[in-house]
């Protein structure tokens, strides 16, 4: 038995490492109503594949087998068969779906519905709205805690973050932040929750236990005006190093030291880089980029911006497959 | 005598409403026909008295005076008779949403006043129940006649009415904030994209009224600015309504000048539209009609501003125009003091508008403040032809010390006002 452990362990060791080799990018372009497909090992565009109007934030399925897609113009969000790359089915999602979020259980996806001012709680298997959270003027922004207890949802023109309890599907606290909030991200350990305001030009640090604002982050690039820095997606590693800021038309990424909360630096991507997503193993970073219809690919080890990749028109959400 | 059809806080669609309007240029200040017959239906009675110690209750009234409004070439875009009202219903709407979790509460009252009626009159009366945030979308005189009243000292007028640069300089005054750009602010921004396209020589025709010479003074100030060069000036004299002879006289008028574009001052919209395709020339025309400067159009969906078009168009069953987004964002301004100051009291609520810290988000992808020195909310200015947005000043590369936005309008520098 203890041969046979150390067999499986050797087999184990020398299989190929889950690296680069194995991932697959989805971009949803907003303006071409595609998803673009980028092989992870040559980093350029495989496939792309028609999907519903205005397709915006993405993510998988707990499985990673499906992609969900926000239909923002149909109202819908698709589901997309990653094997035959078929619109499979759709969620019901309320109005003009832009983002969701996937609770930890993979059961459960949370919607913002931008018009309607409400959260959208939807069972994915049974494929039914479970809940409907009101919420602030134009909802946007959705994290979930890791321990799934804790649904943030930031409204872009009442300007807060709107921590909800998942059992009660009740808002617990708001937390006031800088103007228009576009996006919420917890830490690995969930003790903190990035919220970035687009036109206040901050990142706020929230304390998820006291729902205090610990730190309000500002940038300042030269040559840049202060209202030409909108802060939107934000992404943080799991070790508790370094988050990344989009910060729009400003065409950089900021790289933040996340246990200092000091601006390290400035790396220059596409224009108006909107949304990022690591890697699985956090080695490269992917951002969207707007206006320039790319995505720029952020070796996240070396800090640098090592190659930009064409794809469809108004690149904004992005997603890695493992 | 004084007549008071006022209604609370509604959101219900009236879907009977005409088409939506697109005012061009400036001034916005609508000339209202009929809104008292329609608004007299939402009669609920005098505003309930604003004096009780309800510190949680904000209340905010939208002041106007129905005017004779002179005829313009067609009769196809009535100004809507609700414009400017829906505006602030959809900004209290917004405001109550935030409310529910601030525990504060915004109330809207309307007031229209008939051409004959005596507004001092409504006004006191108002001030006398105890509303102290009054949006008003009056003349540049009626609007200094209220602002001036003794009993108008402990109030804060939201000027959404009157793009009257004066008001922005020798007659300012302390208790009057400007929500819509001025005419210098509207110049500004066209002359800045018609110098980064390099379109420096301009013709400008300007209308016989006092207002056209108003705004063709600005466009003078801007060429100065910017580098503009007024190559040649005309006045169009020549009465309303040439529809069957603009063909034969507009070439001739616009005949032998050497130009890159017309600019024609026209605020009512008497003649402008007939100089288009019909110069001299084959010229572009901007100003009043054409390319026009405004701060706010129906085609502009950038920065969330579709969601904006979205949710007024379902409220209210057209688009939103001009004079609705000025009462809008004064609504909203109030509301976004209220949520930061923590407070709905009169003086905290006015302090932190003012201060340094505001920032309105307004759907044109910057934060909206207030000039200290003189009360003018700073903003972009969208340049709109009438199906397309083609631009949104300032323009790259015009650079200021402190804020782009202040490249539009009176700067501080070159004030005549000074209330900081």
């Amino acid at each position: 038995m203890l041969a046979a452990l150390v067999a499986f362990l050797v087999a184990f060791a020398i299989a190929p490492l889950p690296t680069a080799e194995a991932i697959t990018i989805y971009v949803s372009n907003e303006k071409d109503n595609t998803i673009s497909i980028i092989d992870g090992d040559t980093l350029e565009v495989v496939e792309t594949v028609p999907v519903g109007r205005r397709p915006r934030g993405i993510g998988f399925s707990a499985d990673n087998r499906q992609l969900y897609i926000c239909a923002s113009d149909d109202d819908t969000v698709q589901v997309l068969d990653l094997e035959t790359l078929t619109v499979v089915g759709e969620i019901p999602s309320g109005p003009d779906p832009e983002v969701f979020v996937l609770h930890p259980d993979g059961r459960i996806l949370y919607i913002a519905n931008e018009d309607d001012n409400l959260v959208t709680v939807v069972d994915i298997e049974e494929r039914t709205v479970l809940a409907e959270i009101p919420v602030g003027v134009e909802p946007e922004g959705l994290a979930i805690s890791p321990d799934g207890r804790w649904l943030v949802n930031t409204s872009e023109t009442t300007n807060m973050a709107h921590f909800i309890d998942t059992e009660t599907m009740e808002i617990v606290s708001n937390v006031l932040v800088d103007a228009r909030p576009r996006y919420a991200q917890f830490n690995h350990d969930g003790r903190y929750l990035w919220v970035s305001s687009e036109v206040g030009g901050t990142v706020s640090v929230i304390d998820a236990a006291t729902r205090e604002i610990v730190k309000v982050i500002g940038f300042s690039i030269p040559g840049i005006s202060r209202e030409g820095i909108q802060p939107v997606g934000v992404r943080l590693t799991s070790d508790g190093r370094w988050a990344f800021v989009a910060l729009g038309p400003a065409n950089r990424v900021a790289v933040i030291d996340a246990r200092t909360y000091e601006v390290e630096d400035y790396l220059l991507v596409g224009q108006r880089v909107w949304q990022l997503a690591f890697s699985p193993d956090e080695s490269l970073l992917f951002t969207t980029n707007g206006r320039s219809n790319d995505v720029s690919v952020i070796d996240v080890g070396r800090l640098k911006v090592t190659k930009s990749i064409t794809v469809g028109r108004f690149p904004w959400g992005v997603a890695v497959r493992p | 005598m004084i007549f008071f059809p006022v209604a609370t806080a509604r959101t219900s669609a009236d879907p009977g409403l005409c088409a939506g309007r697109s005012r061009a240029g400036s001034g916005g200040w609508a000339l209202i026909r009929g809104i008292v017959a329609s608004l007299a239906l939402l009669y609920l009675g005098l505003p309930p008295a604003a004096a009780e110690e309800d510190v949680e209750t904000l209340r905010i009234v939208y002041f106007t005076q129905e005017v004779e409004r002179p005829s313009v070439i067609y009769g196809l875009d009535e100004p809507p008779q609700d414009e400017g009202l829906q505006g602030g219903r959809l900004a209290i709407a917004d405001n109550n949403t935030t409310g529910q979790f601030t525990n504060q509460k915004f109330e809207f009252f309307e007031v229209v006043v008939p051409v004959d009626g005596d507004m001092v009159a409504a006004f006191r009366e108002l001030v006398g129940q105890g509303y102290r945030h009054v949006i008003t979308n009056l003349p540049t005189d009626k609007l200094l006649k209220l602002a001036d009243l003794p009993e108008a000292q402990g109030v804060l007028i939201y000027n959404a009415g009157a793009s009257d640069d004066t008001l922005r300089n020798a007659d300012c005054r302390p208790n009057v904030l400007h929500i819509l750009p001025s005419r210098a602010m509207l110049a500004d921004a066209l002359a800045q994209y018609l110098i980064w396209k390099k379109w420096r020589k301009w013709f400008l025709v300007v209308g016989r009224r006092d207002e056209d010479r108003l705004f063709a003074a600005a466009v003078r100030r801007a060429a100065g600015r910017f580098g503009g060069k007024i190559v040649a000036e005309k006045v169009w004299d020549y009465g309303p309504d040439a529809r069957r002879t603009a063909q034969a006289e507009m070439p001739v008028f616009t005949q032998g000048i050497d130009y890159d574009v017309l600019i024609v001052a026209d605020e009512i919209g008497e003649f402008g539209e007939y100089l288009i395709y019909r110069t001299w020339e084959p010229r572009l025309v901007a100003g009043t009609q054409g390319l026009v400067p405004t701060m706010w159009h129906r085609t502009h969906e950038q920065w969330g501003g579709w969601q904006l078009q979205r949710r007024f168009h379902k409220l209210v069953g057209r688009w939103m125009t001009p004079l609705d987004h000025a009462v809008w964002a004064a609504v909203r301004v109030i509301g976004e003091a209220a949520t930061r100051a923590q407070s709905t009291a009169f003086d905290k609520v006015a302090a932190y508008l003012r201060g340094p810290e505001f920032a309105l988000a307004a759907f044109k992808g910057v934060a909206l403040s207030f000039r200290p020195w003189n009360g003018q909310l700073r903003q972009p200015v969208l340049l709109a032809a009438p199906r397309t947005l083609v631009s949104v000043s300032p323009q790259r590369g015009f650079l200021h010390q402190y804020t782009e936005l202040d490249t539009l309008g009176y700067d501080r520098p070159e004030s005549g006002c000074e209330l900081d």
